[in-house]
Formats: C-alpha cells, structure tokens, sequence
C-alpha cells in the first residue's frame, strides 16, 4: 500500500511540475492520435454520410465491411501496417517505419472505420428527414453530403470522440510500427506498458492520471456542447 | 416567374404508379397550364401527395409518362419548389433555412440577403430570424418552409396539404400567402381534403379516389355541379368507403 501511495504521490509531483520527460510523451500522444483523428474524419465522415444517402451496387458489402473493421484487433492493424513499411514492404523506401508518421498511419487505419460507420448511422437518420426536402430544391451529391454533415455536426462530436478515445487508448499498433523509442516514437500508452513492466510506477501512474483526464475532460466537453446545441437549434 | 413559361404546361399521359405490386396511382391523363391554383381534392388514400410528387420529379411513374413542355424542359428542377404537409425544417435559424434553400439555387450572397430580408418581412418571420426553426410553432414552421419555397421565386409551387395539421389562424396566414404568391404570377398545384378550402381558392379541381383522376372541372363547375357520383358523395359529406360498392369508379374491376 505505502508503495502505491509513494507512486500516487510521485506521478502527482512529475504532473504538477509538469517533468520534461512525461510533458515530452504527453505532447507526442496528443500529436499522435489528434492528426490520425483529423485524417480519419476527412475519409470518414464524407465516406459515412455518403453511404447513408447513396444506393450502389456493393454497398451492402462496405457498410458490412466498415461495421467489421470497427472491431478489428489493434495488433492485427500494426501488424499490416508493419509489413507495408517495412524495409522489405511496398511502402518500405518511405522509410516510415518506427516514427510518429508511422504510428499516425497506424491509428488512421484503426479509426476510419469507427468514424465512417457511425457517420453513417447518425447521418441516415437524418437524411430520412430531409431527403424530400434537399432533393425538391435539386441539391447535388455535394450539397447533400455538407447538409447532412453541417445539420448533424453536434452528433457527430460523439463520433469524433469515439475515435480519439480509441486513437489515445490504443497500444498494440502504435507499439508495433512505432517501437516505442525514447523520445522519438513513445506515446502514453507505450510508456505505461513499458514503465509498468521496469516497475516505475510513478511515471506510469502520472501518464494514466494525465490519459483519464484528458478522456473526461473531452467527454465533459463534448457533453457540454451536445447540450447547448440541443437546447438551442431542438 | 410564370409570365416566362419556362416549363408549362406539364403534361400526364397514362400514368400509373405502383408500391409493393400495388397500383396507387392508375392511370392519370391531365395538363396543367401556366397561371392558374389548381387543387387535387379527395379523402385520404385518394393519391394526391402521390400525384403531387411523381409531378414534382420525386418519385418516378412505373408507367406513362410525365412532360415538361417549356424552353426549359430539358431541366426543370430549378424553375419548381414544393411544400410539404410535414415542413422539414434544417437544424439551423429561421434565416439560415432560407439561405440554404438560396444556396442550393447558386444565388448569389447579395441577391440571397435582399430576398431573405424581403421575405421575412413579407412573412411576419422578422423577429424570428435568428431562432431555430425547430424552436417554432407548428403554425410558424409551415410559414416557414411557404416562405422558403416563395423565396426560390418557383415557375410552379406545389403545396401538398399545407394546412392540414394547422388551426384556423395559422390557415388564414398560409391562404394569404398562397394567394400573393399566386398573384405574383406563379402556378400553384395544391392537394387537399378540405373542401372549404378548396371553393376559397381554387381555379379548377382535380378530383381523385383511390388512386384515380375521376373528374377535372373549373372549381365553380366542380362545387355546384360535379360529374360524377362519387364527387358528389364526397362534397355531401359521405364517407366513400363505406359506399365503395355502390360507387365503384370506372374500369376499377
């Protein structure tokens, strides 16, 4: 018990003085997982609402397959991810592998699915409702897709969430293609795993303390704007 | 405007629409000019939001065929808006429905606000503006989506019930506006089940039961001396279907 709370005690003392070392692998987790979420919305949310208003033939198949991919193992990602980097890979004379590019593929490939699929849920609803009314004015595909996408911007915070949540708490993949190099490629979830095995539980328990924050302060955030939002436009 | 012509008249030859191998539409020939309201009457189940959006291009006839006839055939869609018995209204203020409407019509942004503003003050929607259209009244979303619809400045209006789950108050305002927007030139194709409404502000009726056009008349014709037994039944109030037997329409089998 007196070790736990030494380590409690620690992880709050490198948190309040903000310690190089955890600030340093903070900021490269935020990096990280912020521009896979940013890439993964530019796919997803377009590829989401668009499957929800458009009828093609092997539709059926991507919602299918994206429905399935949301659950698909981290390890098996950066697993593939690996093989594509690596020296002998396709991709292998980008020289990608074991840098934050690499991980950023990684989660891109882990969240796109989870933001496309949800994007396709809330959008259908919705487009339900207004499908009459966007195709009486003679909207466009284009016009459709930034409508639905616009109208649907506070349910889709919660999409967003969902994958950063996943972007932030993952370890398998980034640990595979990223190798959780000091400095270099070491996120939080890496450094927890690795300090927790060494037996630093003062770094490992400040770095989950700064994870669970962060993940309640965005969730409150998001919570805060879903409501004002409901409470202003209904 | 209307004064242009620029899709009129639409013409129906032998359209037909079916649903899950049932016929909902059988049938209908008609035309519809420039410059007149005209109102397809009947009871519920009788077709006439069918009609209204297989006219407006929102679903497609199974069979027959529907004919724009104007210089501007070819892509009618810009020249037409439609009003829904149900408004739909975007999760955006009573100023951004209107713009979006605009924007779909690549308006541009000054020709988009000087209409907007004169529409909003056309419509009593002014102290509005900036709410959410889903905050507003039954009465007022309807206004709405009217005002929306004027807005597009539309050759031809289609209005399928407009006022149907709205009080007297609300009714009178939205007749008001159908009626300036008819003066401003514009053809309006109405369905209702009201028959008051219908002698206020028809031209010519187009009667309908059971998915079939059963009579087309000028409305002072229609109201004092319909043709047929089962437009008579209805404007006296009877209820069709308890008397379908008796007052099966023509070629219905």
């Amino acid at each position: 018990m007196t070790d736990i709370g030494d380590a409690f005690a620690a992880a709050w003392g490198l948190i309040i003085t903000l310690e190089s070392g955890l600030a340093e692998i903070v900021l490269l987790s935020l990096q990280v997982s912020l521009t896979a979420v940013l890439i993964a919305c530019v796919i997803g949310l377009p590829l989401g609402a668009a499957l929800a208003v458009f009828k093609f033939p092997g539709r059926t198949i991507i919602v299918v397959l994206l429905n399935a991919l949301m659950g698909m193992p981290p390890v098996v990602v950066g697993l593939i991810v690996y093989l594509l980097l690596s020296r002998a890979g396709p991709l292998g004379t980008l020289g990608l592998l074991f840098t934050p590019t690499a991980m950023i593929i990684a989660q891109v490939c882990l969240i796109t699915p989870i933001v496309a699929a949800l994007t396709r849920q809330t959008t259908e609803d919705l487009w339900r409702e207004y499908e009459e009314h966007l195709r009486s004015l003679g909207a466009g595909p284009d016009q459709i897709i930034a409508t639905l996408l616009w109208d649907n911007r506070f349910s889709l915070i919660t999409t967003v969430l969902a994958g950063f949540g996943r972007a932030s708490a993952e370890v398998g993949a980034v640990m595979i293609v990223g190798g959780n190099i000091d400095h270099v490629t070491r996120v939080m979830t890496t450094a927890i795993a690795l300090e927790t095995s060494k037996g630093d539980l003062a770094l490992a328990l400040g770095l989950g303390i700064v994870l669970l924050v962060l993940a309640l302060g965005v969730n409150a955030a998001a919570y805060l704007i879903n409501e004002s939002a409901r409470k202003r436009y209904g | 405007m209307a004064s242009l012509s620029n899709i009129l008249p639409l013409s129906l030859s032998g359209v037909e629409f079916k649903a899950d191998g049932i016929r909902l539409i059988k049938d209908v020939s008609t035309e519809f000019k420039a410059g007149s309201l005209s109102f397809v009457l009947g009871p519920n189940g009788a077709g006439k939001s069918l009609l209204l959006r297989l006219c407006h291009g929102l679903i497609a006839p199974t069979a027959g065929r529907i004919d724009w006839q104007g210089p501007a055939a070819e892509d009618p869609q810009p020249h037409q808006a439609m009003v829904f018995q149900r408004p739909v209204m975007l999760r955006r203020s009573v100023y951004a429905n209107l713009d979006h409407a605009l924007c779909q019509r690549n308006v541009d942004k000054a020709e988009r606000t000087r209409r907007i503003e004169d529409m909003l003050e056309r419509t009593g929607l002014s102290r509005l503006a900036s709410v959410s259209a889903r905050r507003l009244s039954g009465g007022e979303q309807q206004r709405l989506a009217v005002a929306r619809a004027w807005t597009l400045q539309p050759e031809v209006l289609f209005l399928d019930e407009p006022t149907a789950a709205l009080d007297p108050s609300a009714t009178h305002a939205i007749e008001e506006f159908i009626q300036a927007i008819r003066a401003s030139g514009t053809t309006i194709i109405m369905s209702s089940h009201d028959m008051a409404q219908a002698k206020r502000l028809a031209e010519d009726v187009l009667f309908m039961y059971r998915g079939r056009l059963i009579e087309r008349s000028p409305a002072q014709k229609f109201f004092e001396k319909p043709e047929s037994d089962l437009a008579r039944s209805f404007l006296q109030g009877d209820l069709l279907w308890w008397k379908r037997k008796e007052l099966t329409p023509p070629d219905d089998g």
